[in-house]
């Protein structure tokens, strides 16, 4: 099945695209492949020779690719040089808080004692982790104003989905069984109407007022004895602070819903304000933006829940608490407690630990409390700077002093540029596209998050390129439409070819069949 | 230490530039009597400091590499990691990058996970592999949300075998809260000698998938094809979840006929990491693509005509379908998918059939020592990978604190899950536990029967 040189049915698997003469910048791992090469040599067997098991029980052909080490190394160096990266430049991805992963955490997550810890031992062997879990715990509850953390969550979406779990099941621990709709504004991120959905509720979606707050007349419409509660993200994917957030949470609260906080845009509010303080009964941080864990490519990312007192005998199993208390002589001892009402387990072992709790765990502890405030307030004048720099070129909706992020439109008066081209032609000033068409609610929307690890001749630099694709879009808007050009590859034109014949692999699955 | 690359003067500048006096003046819609709440958080520590207290950390644990020798598994694996894996995932180019929305400038992350999806294909022995999920157990879960998805929510029924990895049931029995979903055989008292045929008689047609595990808990290899057979003569899709060393040397699930092969890809050059993050595999038949949830990547060209990778079927996505979608899955675990491709990449067709053959010799030779010690012996007699149920005859806790006490880290202890299996642990073998170290653990053992 495999595309190789020396297979004569080669010809028959190789996918349709080969014949339109496909020009190749890296071959695939398979294309490399050579039969007899050999990347790792595995020591010698030193027991004595048992017999495989019956033939029928064993697989004849491993059709994995055969490289050197060498030839790894350099298909995977090659394929690192056509992404952009924060490491290589500014990556002002609204929502996605891009900012600077400090290396010593790449240090940090990699100690042997961290890496070489098998998650079932016996908690005596492994108190250095459970100490790091419990802190990691303990911050977080501190800097959400919540009264306990799981950790266990693998994303932000899969805290959005525990929330829900919580939420569903408090309200099933009272009787209160008619409760099956949540409220989610129109301008919410995908998530959470789908993980509302996971759960078989129903979503009431309420609009923005002309401010960009939470309209208070649709909320308090949408609010009665069948709310489960209500999912919000404050600051909002405008980047706006809702104005009325003590109201829009007394409304939810009156009906006897729960409030949700959707953290991806906790970056803002670090030091500034504890949702739980404003009165969010639960909420998901993402450590993967506000806490430095790096985006990896999409992924792992970690998604720990804070919830109120009254939401704490719901959080997933388990946690990690205080199992035998110290004295003077000798620390408490640390291991595994399991809530009273438990939803269940969200995962399989504990979290994230390496690749996460350790990042930032090393990253909290650098900040302490001033420097956390310091990322919020930097972030935020980061990003006022750059509005105040573009609000004269760009159409601002909703424009007053933003958060970390704000939300422009990526288009012009008769001209036939849209948001993708300006983001495209980005693309050819080295800077890495915002995100565009989010929120939903914004004509074109360009959402910009600059993030607090920008400096300013950066910002200069970026807000000057947007500028001068304003006066392109005037002037030559097919270098816009066109756009990239000046990368190592162009724009992919055919995302419908992909989608039409799902080519997903190095070679089609026999027989096929792209119309089915 | 902050990573703020902004000076005092800079910072004023950019302050009058927006109009404001002060970067508190930029809070005012923060309600004021919540305002900049005082953190009862440790002072901020320098990177020294810091890296001080986190070595300290990371030494007051005991280590499979350096304080222990390990025999536990029961999920997560400790196996030889070559450094090439660990040089790739530190290039800054793959780990600062985020999910590749913008395919002229993601190519290597897309082509990277094009690869991953071909070699677990190839791997598993199936049609199509997603970009991956959170790990082995919510990929068994997303396979549920599969089939229900597939008999569009008719079928009422899952029967999972009780020898699935208790954690992976722990799992989906929470997914599948707001489902009004019936699970059969997901009963750890049930017979677990008459596995897996005992599952045929739970599946009707009412059932929507079988989810069976290959080796199975206890490390035992079956031939599933005819199981699978019966499910499908009711309807039923099946799931493998399946451990990935052990597709180097046993027969696919694909070649079994199962619909959905998952599992945990922690064992393919991912270190343990005190239980994450690892990597879910998700492969399948192609015609269930349209229902698998994930991200996906497929093959096609840019207008230079040049071959190019770009994220596909995106309308199944969260983003798109909102509450319509049948998962609310947003990221894959892009870095460590990126591992194992890399992993496979340098093993190779020899290499990967070289670490499953020394990590079943080792077990077997270890199985067959284990089980001449007076009053020990295995506890089941089917073929078996890497694992092996042993009967101890006494509290497997107090075993084990006794091989602790050796510097061994002793096998799990299968009574917490298994009633029956009261004083029974799973020994775990791999290549990386040499002759000596299950000799050592062999004579240790030896001494605790004589106790």
């Amino acid at each position: 099945m495999i595309r190789d040189a020396s297979s004569t049915e080669q010809a028959n698997t190789v996918p349709p695209l080969s014949a339109t003469n496909v020009k190749i910048v890296e071959p695939t791992i398979f294309d490399l492949s050579s039969p007899g090469r050999i990347g790792v040599t595995m020591p010698a067997s030193d027991v004595p020779t048992t017999a495989l098991p019956p033939k029928e029980l064993l697989r004849s052909e491993l059709p994995l690719p055969e490289l050197a080490e060498v030839d790894v190394v350099r298909h995977y160096m090659h394929l690192s040089k056509f992404n952009y990266s924060v490491d290589s430049g500014f990556y002002p991805l609204g929502s996605c808080t891009m900012k600077y992963n400090p290396k010593i955490n790449e240090d940090t997550c990699r100690l042997p004692g961290f890496l070489h810890t098998h998650p079932l031992q016996p908690i005596e062997t492994v108190q250095g982790n459970l100490v790091l879990m419990y802190t990691l715990q303990e911050w977080l509850k501190e800097i959400g104003g919540f009264a306990a953390v799981t950790l266990q969550p693998a994303a932000g979406a899969h805290g959005e989905f525990t929330g829900v779990l919580i939420m569903r099941a408090y309200h099933k621990s009272r009787g209160d069984a008619k409760r099956v709709k949540m409220i989610i504004p129109t301008s919410a991120h995908g998530t959470n109407p789908a993980s509302v959905g996971m759960m078989g509720l129903q979503v009431v979606q309420v609009p923005s007022d002309e401010r960009g707050n939470v309209d208070l007349k649709a909320l308090e419409a949408a609010c009665d004895d069948t709310v489960v509660g209500m999912m919000l993200t404050n600051p909002n994917t405008l980047g706006l602070f809702d104005e009325n957030i003590e109201k829009v949470i007394k409304l939810v609260h009156r009906c006897g819903g729960l409030m949700y906080g959707d953290g991806a845009n906790l970056n803002a509010l670090l030091g500034i304000v504890r949702p739980g303080d404003l009165g969010f009964d639960l909420m998901h941080f993402n450590l993967h933006k506000t806490f430095s864990v790096p985006h990896g490519g999409g992924g792992p990312g970690v998604g720990p829940v804070g919830v109120a007192a009254h939401l704490a005998d719901f959080l997933p199993e388990p946690l990690v608490g205080i199992v035998e208390d110290g004295d003077n002589d000798t620390p408490p001892l640390y291991g595994f407690v399991t809530p009273a009402k438990s939803i269940g387990r969200m995962k399989a072992f504990h979290g994230h630990f390496g690749g996460g709790f350790v990042r930032s765990y090393t990253y909290i502890a650098m900040h302490g409390p001033d420097g956390l405030k310091d990322i919020a307030q930097y972030a935020v004048l980061n990003a006022n700077y750059l509005l105040a720099k573009l609000r004269d070129t760009y159409r601002v909706p909703f424009d007053r002093i933003c958060m970390h992020e704000f939300v422009a439109e990526g288009r012009f008066e008769g001209s036939d540029v849209r948001a993708l081209d300006i983001a495209k032609r980005l693309i050819d000033y080295n800077f890495h596209p915002p995100t565009n068409y989010f929120p939903l609610i914004v004509h074109e929307a360009l959402m910009i998050e600059p993030t607090e690890t920008e400096n300013k001749d950066t910002l200069d630099a970026f807000a000057e390129a947007l500028i001068k694709i304003a006066e392109e879009a005037r002037t030559q808007p097919d270098l816009l439409h066109n756009a990239p050009s000046a990368t190592q590859f162009g724009t992919i034109v055919d995302e419908v070819k992909a989608a039409r014949e799902l080519v997903l692999c190095c070679w089609l699955p026999d027989n096929y069949d792209a119309n089915a | 230490m902050t990573y703020i690359p902004i000076s005092p003067k800079e910072r004023d500048a950019m302050l009058e530039a927006i109009g404001v006096k002060s970067l508190d003046d930029l809070f005012e819609d923060v309600p004021a009597r919540h305002r900049f709440p005082k953190l009862n958080l440790p002072p901020a520590l320098t990177e020294m400091e810091a890296m001080n207290e986190l070595s300290g950390l990371a030494q007051s644990n005991e280590n499979v590499r350096s304080d222990l020798i390990s025999f536990l598994g029961a999920g997560m694996y400790n196996h030889y990691i070559p450094s090439v894996v660990d040089h790739i995932l530190r290039r800054g180019e793959f780990y600062t990058a985020y999910t590749p929305y913008q395919p002229e400038i993601s190519q290597g992350t897309l082509q990277a996970i094009f690869e991953y999806q071909s070699l677990m294909v190839a791997l598993t022995g199936m049609d199509v592999s997603n970009a991956s999920h959170y790990d082995g157990a919510t990929a068994t879960a997303e396979a549920v949300s599969l089939a229900y998805a597939q008999f569009r929510s008719k079928r009422k029924k899952v029967v999972i075998s009780p020898t699935v990895h208790p954690q992976y049931r722990a799992v989906i029995r929470t997914y599948v809260q707001g489902m009004e979903l019936e699970l059969a055989g997901d009963d750890p008292n049930a017979d677990l000698d008459s596995q897996p045929d005992e599952l045929t008689s739970l599946i009707d047609d009412n059932t929507s998938l079988l989810i069976v595990q290959y080796p199975d808990f206890f490390g035992r290899v079956y031939d599933y094809t005819k199981l699978i057979e019966a499910a499908h003569a009711k309807g039923a899709l099946v799931c493998v979840v399946a451990n990935p060393t052990a597709l180097a040397l046993f027969k696919t699930p694909g070649s079994m006929g199962a619909d959905v092969v998952v599992g945990d890809g922690q064992p393919l050059g991912i270190p343990m990491w005190y239980g994450g993050p690892s990597v879910g595999f998700f492969t399948t038949r192609k015609n269930f693509v349209h229902k698998m949830a994930g991200r996906l990547v497929g093959e096609t060209i840019d207008n230079r005509g040049q071959r190019a990778y770009v994220l596909t079927l995106t309308a199944r996505e969260q983003h798109i379908k909102r509450e319509r979608a049948t998962s609310n899955i947003c990221t894959n675990q892009g870095l460590i998918a990126l591992g194992t491709a890399v992993y496979l990449s340098l093993l190779g067709k020899k290499g990967l059939r070289q670490v499953a053959e020394l990590c079943y010799q080792k077990a077997h030779y270890a199985a067959a020592q284990l089980s001449q010690i007076d009053g020990m012996g295995l506890c089941f007699t089917e073929p078996f990978f890497h694992e092996f149920a042993l009967c101890v005859n006494r509290p497997v806790e107090e075993v084990n604190a006794h091989l602790l006490e050796h510097g061994i880290l002793g096998g799990y202890d299968l009574g917490q899950d298994y009633p029956a299996l009261k004083d029974h642990m799973l020994v775990a073998v791999t290549e990386m536990n040499s002759k000596e170290d299950i000799d050592t653990l062999v004579q240790v053992l030896s001494e605790v029967s004589h106790d």
